[in-house]
Formats: C-alpha cells, structure tokens, sequence
C-alpha cells in the first residue's frame, strides 16, 4: 500500500450529496482561480461576441448589444477536471441559444475562442437545448475579472474546462477541431458524469 | 491569478526529461527572446503547467498528466539548450 | 521517505522540519525540494519548499509557512509530528543556488518566506568560513513574522562580512528605528552593492516583489545574468 500521510484530508471541506458529485469528484466550498496564462483586461467599448464559421453571417455583438438580449439567472453545479466540485454556483447570463437565434448552421461542433488565446471545442449540442450560457455575472455580482469577466462561456454539465473564461465568441465547425487542452489529450467532450477527462475516456 | 517561474515545475520537469532543466537556455519561437527555463513564466495546475515567454506571453510549454502519464508539448519553442 | 525528526517554531506559523533523508545525495544552498502528501482514500497535494539548511549541516531542513487556505502548508504547520514520514523528491534546482566558490559581493533580497534558501546560503557560507560579502534585505510583515531573526542577526553581529538589513512593511514596535514599508528603489538603492563592483544577486518571495526588485537592480547596474530570481506563488 502506497504511503500514507497520517492525519493529512486535504482542503476538503464540503460534504457530498448523493447524485450531486460526479465520480472522482469532492466537494469544495471555495472557488478555486486556476488559468493558463495572464488575466486580459478588455474595455467593455472593446468587447465584441462574435459568432462565426459555418454560417451564412457572421454575427457580431457589442456589450451593450449583448446585455441588451433577454438574460437568465441559474444556479447549477460545476465540476473541474483537477477533482473540484462546488454545488448550487448562481450565475447570470444570456443563453447560448438566444446568441444562436436567427443563425443558420450545419456545424455541428464549436469552437469558444478567447482573449489570451485560449480556446476549447465541443459538440454543438452541447451548447444548446438550454445547457449554456455566457455568463456575465456570478452569485449577484458583475463576473471578477479573475474568474472570467467580463464574460465567460457557462456549460455546467461539462468539465470546467469547456466554461472558457474571457470568450469572445464561438466559431461553428462542420468538424471537431481540439483546442487548448484537448489538443493535449483532454477530452473533446468532457462529460464529468461519464469521466470523459482524457482523449479515449 | 499571477504566475511563478520555471523553478517550481524543476522537479516535474527532471521527472520527464531526467536531467535538471532550470538553467537550459530556451528561445520563443514567437519572439525570440532567450530565457533561461528559471525566467519562465509559469502557471499551475489550470490543469496543466503552462509555461509563457516571459516578453511576448506566448505559450512556449504544455505540460499534462494524463493517466498516469506526462504528456509535454515544446511547440511553442524555437530550441532548448542544456546549460 | 523521509522521518521528521524535529520541528523548530519559528514564528507563530512557520516552522522548520528537520528531516532524516535516506540516501540523501547532498544540496547546494538555494534548491528545494517536492513535499508530497497523501490521504487515506488516495487523495494526493504536492507543494515545492526550500531547503533551509546548508550542505554542511547534519540535518535536511525545510521551513514552511502556514498559508490560510492553503491545503498544504496547515498540515505541516499544524498536524505533522516528530517519527512521522514525509514523501518528498529532490533536491530539485539547477539555477537558483550558491556555492561560496560563486563568489560575490552578493545581494540577497527576500520577502517573507523567501528567506528561507537565502538562509540556506548564509549558513553555506558560514559553514565554509567564507568571507566572500554578502548584504541580506529581508522584508517582512512585523518583527515577530521576520524568520530566522534570531539567527541572522546574530550572524551579522560577527561582523565577518554578512550585513542584514530588515525592513517591516506593515507594522513596526514601538521604538523601531530600522527600515519601514516594502523594498521600493530607494531602499535597494542605499542597499545594494553598487552595479560598478559586479556583484551577484538573489530574489525571492512573491512574484511581484521578485519582478519589483529584479528590474530595480538591473536599473542600478547589475548584469541580468548576474540577478537570479525565485518567485513564490499560490501553487495548489
């Protein structure tokens, strides 16, 4: 048996519920700030959302433009694939269905890109239905520019990493293009309840 | 979230390439800014390690555990040269 | 594997582990070394600490500072006892480290628990009857956070070439005559060795204190190979 540090838990500190907590997974009551590079600080005069690729126009919001659609409030629990979970998170944002009203697309896939660079791929399905958002607002508050804001991508029933933080707009693909972890070997899809964290999972 | 330097993943680094890389001398592919593996910028746990050339922010290493295995991406640099 | 063997208070959240390390290969002053901690279930935490001690000492030391939420730090600080094991791997580092036959003059800087491979160096260079001048700039929160003050400035009392500067940054006793606020210019200014006498440099703490105070030295002459830095950070 592996050696085992006497007395050591870790931070752990929330208590699971049945159902809630995916496999792997513990519960935390802090909101850990993990990123992959430097915090971008985009001017809201500067901020556009642009939806793009497969369609017949590209479409481009400004943030009064954006804040301007219909919003929704939720509360829904997120998974990390470092083993995080933090139950009932309360965000503010407009549904990725109402950004894609009015597009018209084949793609199947998607593609959230970011200032900084960052970006991750997933089904297009998985952006839709009433599963996402891009959230401008966190537990009442305007989205810390730590965590993400102005705003992020939101796809709680995905791994977090598919919640691209500073998204600036969602590219749609007729194929499935890895972004910045999955091209590294984390999963295209990232489902926390089927353990899809790895390329082959 | 602020970063640390290329000391701190001295270790994980002897873990993949076995020898000690804080003072191999790396050039941004994007820059060409030359740095030894100690200026790095680097960022942990996001969940990778991700090391960014401390002029331009480029991503110059990619570092993932992936089952049980290191999975290490150097694209983003122009040469890495032992000390 | 390493058994803890003792655990000196050094303030009221830091402490050094002194270590028992099987075949422990030998260190140079300024490595560290990836402690390792391991739950019943599996769960598994790794942080980087440097190493206290010098090469010459009996013991391998590591001190550690316990953070607030840190995961890590409150288990070492707080739970960890003397005959208890501590997974660790190293010693790790290849270019933050001195060796007295580096020479000098030498500048070492640290803010808070970056001291702690600084003090490593002293003890180095003690332990070497170098004479090889060193000036340490420490800046802590209060006097009662500065680690090792005891030690260190009982080292500089010798007056055989190691001078220590503190500065406080956010509250002073009562009668404190010595420096006050964070390390700025000016402070490195009326401390550092002059660029002109090539010295060599140390930094550690946290990152914006290290990036304040590297590109301060580089302005007050000092060559940017000769300026080595070690940036401490949430990490976990």
């Amino acid at each position: 048996m592996a050696f085992v540090s006497r007395g050591f838990r870790g931070r752990r500190r929330g208590e699971a519920r049945a159902g809630r907590v995916p496999p792997g997974q513990y519960v935390e009551t802090d909101f850990p700030v993990l990123s992959a590079g430097p915090t971008p600080r985009t001017p809201l005069e500067a901020w556009t959302f642009t939806i793009e690729g497969e369609v017949d126009e590209p479409l481009t919001l400004t943030w009064d433009e954006f804040r301007a659609l219909s919003s929704e409030t939720i509360t829904k629990d997120i998974h990390c694939v470092t083993k995080w979970s933090k139950l009932d998170t309360t965000w503010q944002g407009v549904s990725v269905d109402t950004l894609l009203e009015g597009v018209e697309t084949a793609a199947e896939y998607a593609v959230a890109f970011c200032d900084g660079g960052y970006t991750t791929n997933l089904p297009l399905e998985d952006l839709t239905g009433g599963t996402a958002w891009v959230a401008y607002a966190y537990d009442g508050a305007p989205l810390d520019p730590e965590h993400g804001g102005p705003a992020r991508l939101l796809v709680p029933h995905l791994y977090f990493w598919k919640s691209a933080k500073w998204v600036r707009g969602l590219r749609l693909l007729d194929h499935d293009e890895p972004g910045f972890w999955e091209g590294l070997g984390y999963h295209n899809r990232g489902d926390p309840w089927l353990e899809q964290r790895y390329a082959g999972d | 979230m602020t970063y640390v330097d290329g000391n701190a993943i001295a270790g994980l680094l002897r873990e993949v390439f076995d020898e000690e890389l804080t003072a191999a001398v790396s050039t941004c592919g994007t820059c060409g800014e030359v740095a030894v593996v100690a200026e790095l910028r680097v960022y942990l746990r996001c969940p990778g390690a991700v090391v960014r050339c401390p002029r331009c922010g480029a991503v110059l290493v990619r570092i993932a555990e992936i089952r049980g295995l290191h999975v290490v991406d150097l694209g983003g640099l122009r040469d890495l040269a032992r000390a | 594997m390493a058994d803890v063997v003792d655990i000196v208070h050094e303030t009221s959240r830091v402490r050094t582990i002194l270590l028992d390390v099987p075949d422990w290969p030998g260190h140079h002053a300024g490595q560290h070394v990836d402690v390792r901690l391991t739950a019943e279930d599996g769960y598994q935490a790794q942080r980087s600490y440097s190493i206290a001690s010098a090469p010459e000492d009996e013991r391998v030391a590591i001190t550690v500072e316990e953070l607030a939420d840190g995961e890590v730090s409150p288990y070492l600080v707080g739970e960890l006892r003397v005959g208890d094991g501590l997974e660790l791997r190293g010693p790790v580092g290849g270019w933050f480290v001195w060796d007295v036959s580096d020479g000098g003059p030498l500048l070492l800087v640290g803010g808070g628990s970056g001291v702690v491979p600084l003090r490593a160096m002293v003890r180095h260079r003690v332990a070497a009857a170098s004479d090889v001048p060193v000036r340490l700039l420490v800046s802590s929160r209060t006097l009662d956070d500065a680690i090792y003050r005891a030690e260190l400035d009982g080292l500089a009392a010798r007056g055989d070439g190691l001078e220590v500067v503190h500065t406080l940054s956010r509250e002073q006793p009562a009668g404190w005559t010595g420096r006050t606020g964070r390390i700025d210019r000016e402070l490195l200014a009326e401390v550092a060795w002059p660029g002109t006498e090539n010295p060599l440099a140390f930094v550690c703490g946290p990152t914006g204190l290290v990036e304040a105070v590297a590109s301060g030295l580089v302005d007050l002459g000092y060559g940017a190979g000769r300026v080595k830095t070690e940036r401490f950070g949430p990490t976990g």
